[in-house]
């Protein structure tokens, strides 16, 4: 699916990369230890996460991740947004927790 | 093995925000000379754990990283407390950070044991007191994509 079909079932806000939301996305993975994702992540592009600072971002990057979601509303500063912007990658943010939108992405068949 | 390439990072240990810098450049270089997914991705995740380290563990460092047509060596070196038991370090799940560390989503102690698996070779060169010098390397894959 497409990244703004991800937001749009997550009813997500865009934080950052608007013009990347046409990219196509196919399984996606859940984590708040950025160590989990550099030890078991290979080509999720959708991260969800509760974690906010700036190594979440540079993870994304250095594995090559499209697009991170944050949960529970939380959102990042503007210093990260503008490194996201920098590496490309989107950034949106949804109210639900990370189980239901893991549950809910899941179910429309992101794996 | 003679160094086409040799770059060189200071790792800032006041600055937890800035930790990654070096393995984001390395990364964009390794892209542009032509070096493929997986290489790319095994030498970003060895050097960012261990700019990781060198921030969290030792008071930063240096990152010295040596690209030639056969792989890619980084060198992080710093003058930390070094290690007493390696054996013990390299063990998943071990880890002496604190618990601030743990909150910014690092110090589970899977670094030394992700960078194993994901570089060719590891040494662990490390004095108690005097510091730490850990060297990876990561080969290209046989049959072109050396990256040259
Ligand atoms: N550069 C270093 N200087 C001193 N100690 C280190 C260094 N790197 C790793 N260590 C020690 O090895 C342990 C394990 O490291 P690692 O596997 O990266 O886990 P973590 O960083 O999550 O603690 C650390 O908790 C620390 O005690
Ligand atoms: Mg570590």
């Amino acid at each position: 699916m497409k990244i703004s079909e991800v937001a749009e079932i997550l009813n997500a806000e865009t934080l950052s990369g608007e013009e990347l939301m046409d990219r196509e996305v196919n399984s996606a993975c859940g984590a708040d230890l950025m160590s989990d994702v550099l030890a078991f992540v290979t080509d999720q592009p959708v991260l969800l996460t509760g974690l906010v600072n700036p190594q979440v971002i540079r993870t994304a990057f250095l594995m090559d991740i499209k697009c991170i979601t944050f949960v529970r509303g939380k959102k990042p500063d503007g210093e990260m947004t503008a490194l996201a912007k920098k590496n490309g990658v989107v950034l949106l943010s949804t109210q639900f927790t990370m189980y239901k939108a893991c549950g809910l992405l899941y179910s429309k068949g992101l794996e | 093995m003679s160094a086409a390439i040799h770059l060189s990072y200071k790792v800032d240990g006041s600055d937890f925000t800035g930790a990654g810098t070096a393995s984001a450049a390395i990364k964009r270089i390794l892209r542009e000379i032509g070096v493929d997914m997986d290489t790319i991705r095994r030498c970003a995740i060895c050097m960012y754990e261990g700019e990781i380290n060198m921030v969290i563990h030792a008071n930063g460092g240096t990152a010295d990283v040596y690209i030639d047509t056969e792989g890619v060596k980084m060198v992080l070196k710093d003058n930390g407390p070094g290690i007493a038991d390696v054996e013990q370090a390299m063990q998943e799940g071990f880890s002496t950070a604190k618990e601030g560390v743990r909150d910014l989503g690092f110090g589970a102690g899977m670094g030394l044991p992700n960078m194993k698996k994901y570089s060719d070779e590891m040494l662990i060169d490390t004095e108690v007191g005097k510091g730490t010098k850990v060297t990876l390397i990561v080969r290209f894959p046989k049959g072109g994509g050396d990256g040259a």
